[in-house]
């Protein structure tokens, strides 16, 4: 695939909502749409996420995760919006330009007159939350093991401890369940479930794994692979309580302690961030503090639904669209002036063609060499003669002006650019 | 006697709560469901619990190692154990696509089990 300069929308991330911003574009007019993805296949992550749920709300269907990224992803590319897989953003300009990096396309510059960025999230790790003991293998985020599991086909665990209550959490203990391990328990240091109940119901209760609220993990045990964890029951300060600390034996701990929206990009483009979500602040049309730059999904707030995602991603890639044409009516309303034969400059450089319309507009132009005879001062647009003014002589110390007269709007507004030569008479 | 039994509603992420009266086990009443759905809900939940099942397939030659597949409507709570050691036998070879039947009518419940997304062969 070819890239071309300048897009109407660029869209960074193919996950839900990177593909719904996509589809939206390309619907409400925008001709060039790119879509930058930095894995081997679209989708984001619910390639991963096997499980169903997805699409209840949008297509009235419940679908698993596989199923709801392929069925949006079928309609954007049936609409003709470019991908490009295995590449990397590097960096976002306030004004709109990415440089990417892939094997194929080498370190390239992609102007865009819209940007919707939908990178998502990724998971708090182990150092964010900060828990002592021995630093052994075994402690994984819920989603790195998601991924071994469902897509790359290894099972990292046989006796497993889940710390935190947040979906995926919960969809990983099920999941794990299915395919032989044991999990232990689910503990959660707030006074309450962090997912969604009926993930309570359908992965933990179903299959008998216990939940702990007001519990955490105090500390990891285990020189090369994990042996143990000691689990600890907390205050509403989260400060432990002594005596409560109780030894669970296992070979694994999952975490799944938040996510948290994936903005570096966002803030080398300038974009502001509330401190509270993480992600950009934005107005109702989802645009950010920079002119031009949406941003949708997860990477704003952390949603419950994938339907809710694509619905943002909707809404963030039309604005985007509306954005991208305006910013293409303003660009063709202005043409160049271009300095021809004996010219050496022009002013202005360019010129709005409406105002044309409204006035006369006044060249001025310095020449190249001086002409000591009489000349011809034309203004054509590459085939049709405009205007022209008569000199008796030309000379580089003395400005030469012409003027473009109201009566000349029909013909300028046809053309794509103005050319100024001086000829001798 | 009736007896009450608190429910957490599945069908849909609102997972509303529910409360099912049972009498001479039979569900006389549902309450606490925002939609239709709840009502279902309630009384298969007390009589004949279903679940839909997630899980992957081995694949031969494909893009990735694993086929995700679903069963494509809710099967018997109890049989899950059993479907996931029928599905976990199947070995399929790529190409695959999206909703092909890799399992037909799993353990004779009239469910099929079916490809969550397509399958290209290894490039």
């Amino acid at each position: 695939m070819a890239l071309k300069n300048i897009y109407d929308v660029v869209v960074v991330g193919s996950g839900p909502g990177g593909v719904a911003a996509a589809i939206e574009a390309k619907k409400n007019g925008a001709d060039d749409v790119l879509i930058i993805e930095r894995d081997y296949e679209l989708g984001g992550i619910l390639v991963q996420c096997i499980h169903n749920g997805f699409g209840l709300e949008l297509l009235k269907e419940d679908l698993p995760g596989p199923a709801y990224a392929q069925h949006f992803i079928e309609e954007m590319l049936s609409l003709g919006v470019e991908a490009l897989l295995n590449t990397m953003v590097l960096d976002i300009t306030p004004n709109r330009h990415l440089f990417v990096s892939s094997k194929e396309h080498g370190y390239v510059e992609i102007e865009a007159r819209a940007i919707v960025l939908a990178m998502g999230c990724r998971e708090r790790t182990r150092p964010q939350i900060r828990i002592p003991g021995m630093r052994p293998n075994g402690v994984f985020t819920a989603g790195t093991a998601q991924r071994w599991v469902n897509v790359e086909g290894y099972m990292p665990a046989k006796d497993v401890v889940i710390l935190g209550s947040g979906d995926i959490g919960m969809i990983m203990a099920r999941r794990l369940t299915f395919e032989g391990a044991k999990v232990e328990r689910v503990l959660e240091i707030q006074s309450y479930l962090s997912g969604l109940s009926r993930n309570l119901v359908q992965c933990l209760q179903d299959y008998n794994i216990p939940l702990q609220l007001n519990h955490t993990v105090k500390r990891i045990m285990g020189k090369n692979r994990v042996e143990a964890v000691e689990a600890v029951q907390v205050d509403e300060k989260w400060n432990f309580i002594p005596g409560t600390e109780e030894i669970i034996p296992c070979d694994t701990l999952l975490l799944s302690v938040g996510l948290i929206p994936e903005n570096e990009l966002s803030r080398k483009a300038g974009v502001k961030l509330d401190p509270i979500t993480g992600g950009p602040y934005v107005d109702e049309t989802f645009q950010t503090n920079v002119p031009g730059i949406f941003a949708a999904g997860n990477v704003v707030h952390v949603y419950d639904l994938v339907d809710w995602v694509s619905e943002a991603g909707f809404e963030a890639g039309k604005r985007a669209a509306q954005y991208a044409i305006s910013l293409r009516n303003a660009e063709a309303r202005y043409i160049p002036l271009k300095a021809g034969k004996n010219v050496r400059y022009v002013v202005p450089h360019k010129l709005d063609k409406s105002s044309l319309a409204q006035e006369d507009i006044r060249l001025q132009m310095r020449v190249t060499r001086p002409i000591e005879q009489p000349v011809w001062i034309e203004v054509h647009d590459g085939e049709n003669l405009i205007t022209r003014k008569a000199e008796k002589y030309v000379r580089p110390g003395e400005m030469v002006t012409v003027v473009l007269k109201t009566k000349n709007y029909s013909d300028v507004s046809k053309a794509n650019s103005l050319t100024i030569d001086i000829n001798p008479r | 006697m009736a007896e009450e039994v608190n429910l957490i509603c599945t069908a849909c992420p609102q997972g509303c709560t529910l409360t099912a009266v049972i009498e001479n086990g039979e569900v006389i009443e549902v309450r606490g469901y925002n939609c239709k759905k709840g009502i279902d809900y309630g009384v298969a939940e007390m009589t004949n619990p279903r679940r839909m099942v997630a899980t992957t397939v081995k694949v031969k030659n494909g893009f990735h190692p694993l086929l995700p597949v679903y069963t494509e409507r809710p099967v018997p709570k109890p049989l899950i154990t059993q479907i996931l050691d029928e599905i976990r036998k199947v070995e399929v070879t790529a190409p695959v696509k999206m909703k092909s039947v890799i399992v037909e009518n799993v353990l004779g419940t009239g469910v099929n089990v079916l490809a969550s997304r397509d399958m290209p062969a290894k490039q």
